[in-house]
């Protein structure tokens, strides 16, 4: 036994001193010297060494790499494999998808009501927003487990679909003046169209490769709307957008307005409600239409393409088609959810379109579990809501946020809620979930 | 000629595959009869995997012609036809040497999905299912059916709500051959339907192709190593020996035929006698 572990402790610190050899050969360059325009002489260029900063990240992956080595990969029970155990396990969290959609539900269409009683006006507006800017990722979220979750089909590029129906709502209204409630459906068609044109020859690629030209996709979209300044206004963005209405009647003061024809008294967290639900509504359509959509053949037919493409098509599948769907129909919910944030924000410009936007919503439904509903709503909470909780910390947010990616993806590998519902039973009765490692993730 | 020749359910004309250099199949030609069992034989890499997979268009053939002959009089010309519409249209269904269910989905999904095109027909695109109509119900209902009577003719209907990963492999066998029953096949190609089964479970894979042909306008291409099956049930057999025909006929004259004795104990054609002795035959 001593042995064994004098030997372990021995062949760890010797990987850990190769490691940090490297790190010194690497950090020597790229920490200990940095090129400096001297200040006071003339902006002459000079090399300040930092050997104290270059001995600390030294130390850093040399402590690091030792550790890992002890008690992960060298270990022989992984601590990343007892550390899983000390979470609630998978099966306590079961029951939690039962009860969770009707909780959650009850609370989401109360929560204005709660806000206001307990913040007044005032204190709530921030709430309402925030809880707002959840729901719209909630929605986004939802939209991308069809495309990925069900399917299977990796999308990088999401967010084109969602630039697309902000910018089709904020054009169209410019151009022509149309009001929030025409605008709405034609930026979801807008952004279907675009998915399907995309989609044609992106299908045909698998895996890797799908996930790497969508995301070369979401980047073209962005550089045009930030190019072609005489259409969209380039960086400047689009400004003045219409506000939504209540069925015409405006948020504003005096006659005729929301307030004044159900005879309340101005405020401005009338609209700021109206959006929430408004977006509420959205989502949970988006919910529905996805919920239905599986039980129907087609969801079936994603579901099973996810499973094994070659086998759908010895069952007479098109295969083309049935991802052709699932990425325009999840381009149409993605388009919704652009067009109310073109409506919320008032401005847009290309720069709410970045990657980063495609990664987030990514990751919602990837840490959610692929292909679940609320697992989407639970980490849209945790990631949205963590965001902006730990805005205090500043630099060091993407820094937890990264650790708690980490502890999610050790503690529960296939997301928080993994266990797939069959779409239909013979007995009739409710099937027990099909657990997470027999269900395929899909190639693309 | 052969009863086979008369009114074939599938014809093979001069079909030839080429992967680069290799020729997997070289100039084959033979017929599936209506209502019969086919077995098609041959050695490890004899390219019959291939022949399947030109029938069903997942290779497309360097050269050849493939016809299936549908019952209603129609005519399809395989090797022209994308994948999917071989299944949809020209009804030839298969099964894969490597089993390939939808193992993350139940029994009975399994079985839907294959009623994917009626079912797709049935729900108006989708349209007329999200809103639940009536006509839709009933189509399902009706494909439910379908997948219970399947499900009960393969001994499966007690697990119809488990995932098919779960399956022993037996029972996975009989469940992707109840999948591609479900397409409502004219022709049904099995890939090694019996390997790594126990006898018992074979003699009851025989009784449901025995079934199956008899009970459904349903004639049956099979794959197979294990010659006690091949003998028993098969109407006519093909061997293939490296991409070539070498017999055609019934199991009893290709039984006997010294081409197949020798490709398949791995010698010439002369030393098939000296051989014989040796092995006792
Ligand atoms: N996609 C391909 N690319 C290149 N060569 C292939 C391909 N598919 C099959 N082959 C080759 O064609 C030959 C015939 O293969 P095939 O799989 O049809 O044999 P088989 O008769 O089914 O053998 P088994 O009894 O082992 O299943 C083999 O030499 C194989 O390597
Ligand atoms: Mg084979």
């Amino acid at each position: 036994m001593s042995a064994k572990s004098d030997n372990l402790l021995a062949v760890s610190l010797k990987d850990a001193a190769a490691g940090g050899l490297i790190a010194l050969a690497l950090f020597s360059v790229l920490i200990g010297m940095k090129a400096e325009v001297a200040s006071g002489l003339g902006g002459q260029l000079g090399i300040e060494y930092r050997w104290v900063a270059v001995a600390i990240a030294v130390a850093v992956v040399f402590g690091g790499r030792l550790l890992l080595n002890l008690f992960v990969w060298k270990a022989d029970k992984p601590v990343t494999e007892t550390a899983g155990s000390f979470m609630p396990s998978a099966k306590m969290l079961a029951p939690l998808g039962k009860y969770a959609m009707p909780l959650f539900l009850i609370l989401a269409v109360a929560l204005p009501f709660l806000l206001l009683s307990a913040y007044g006006a005032r204190g709530s507006r921030q709430y309402l927003d925030l809880a707002i800017l959840v729901t719209t990722y909630v929605m986004l979220g939802w939209g991308l487990n069809i495309v990925v979750g069900l399917a299977g089909l990796l999308d990088l590029g999401y967010v084109a679909f969602y630039a697309v129906g902000a910018y089709s709502y904020a054009l169209l209204a410019q151009y022509f003046g149309f009001s929030f409630w025409i605008c709405l459906p034609l930026a979801g068609i807008l952004a279907a169209f675009w998915g399907i044109i995309l989609g044609f020859p992106v299908l045909r690629l698998r895996g890797d490769y799908l996930a790497i030209v969508t995301l070369a996709f979401g980047e073209i979209i962005r550089v045009v709307l930030l190019n072609w300044y005489e259409f969209t206004g380039g960086p400047d963005g689009i400004s003045g957008i219409p506000r939504p209405s209540f069925f015409g009647l405006e948020f504003k003061r005096g006659e005729g307005g929301f307030a004044d024809t159900f005879g309340l008294d101005y405020s401005s967290i009338h609209r700021i409600i109206f959006l929430y639900y408004l977006i509420l509504i959205m989502a949970l359509i988006t919910n529905f239409v996805t919920m239905r959509l599986r039980k129907l053949p087609v969801g079936r037919a994603w579901e099973a393409l996810r499973e094994d493409e070659i086998a759908c098509r010895s069952l007479g599948i098109n295969t083309t088609n049935t991802k052709l769907t699932a990425f325009a129909l999840g381009a149409m919910f993605g388009g919704f959810a652009g067009s109310f944030f073109a409506t919320r924000q008032g401005f847009i410009s290309p720069e709410s379109f970045t990657f980063i936007e495609s990664a987030v919503i990514l990751a919602i439904v990837v840490l959610g579990g692929l292909g679940s509903q609320i697992g989407v709503v639970i980490a849209a909470i945790v990631m949205i809501g963590g965001f902006e909780f730990f805005r205090g910390l500043e630099e060091y947010r993407m820094l937890v946020f990264g650790l708690l990616m980490v502890v999610i993806m050790v503690w529960r590998p296939r997301g928080l809620i993994s266990t797939r519902n069959p779409s239909i039973t013979l007995s009739g009765k409710k099937a027990k979930g099909i657990s997470a490692d027999l269900v395929q993730e899909g190639h693309g | 000629m052969s009863a086979w020749d008369t009114n074939p359910v599938l014809t093979i004309e001069h079909l030839t595959m080429r992967f680069g250099g290799l020729v997997a199949i070289d100039d084959l030609s033979f017929n599936v009869g209506r209502g019969d069992i086919t077995a098609l034989i041959g050695p490890n890499g004899a390219g019959k995997t291939t022949v399947f997979n030109c029938v069903t268009g997942f290779y497309k053939p360097t050269e050849g012609r493939i016809v299936m002959n549908r019952s209603n009089g129609e005519h399809y010309l395989l090797e022209r036809m994308p994948d999917f519409q071989i299944s949809a249209q020209a009804k030839v269904a298969r099964t894969f040497q490597n089993i390939r269910l939808f193992g993350g989905m139940t029994l009975l999904e399994n079985l839907m999905v294959a009623q994917h095109n009626p079912l797709m027909l049935a729900s108006g695109y989708s349209l007329a299912g999200i809103f639940g109509l009536a006509s839709f119900r009933k189509a399902e209902r009706d494909a439910v059916e379908k997948a219970r009577y399947w499900l009960d003719k393969t001994n499966l209907i007690d697990r119809a709500d488990a995932p098919a990963a779960d399956l022993p492999y037996g029972d996975q066998r009989r469940l992707e051959i109840a999948r591609a029953m479900c397409s409502g096949p004219e022709l049904l190609c099995l890939d090694e339907p019996a390997a790594g089964l126990n006898p018992k479970e074979s003699a009851e894979l025989n009784a449901l192709l025995q079934y199956i042909r008899k009970e459904h306008d349903t004639s049956i291409l099979l794959i197979e190593h294990d010659m006690s099956v091949v003998m028993e049930i098969s109407d006519h057999v093909v061997v293939l020996d490296y991409g070539e025909k070498i017999s055609d006929g019934s199991a009893a004259e290709v039984k006997d035929d010294p081409k197949v004795i020798a490709a398949y104990l791995g010698v010439p054609d002369e030393e098939v006698d000296t051989v014989e002795e040796e092995v006792g035959l």
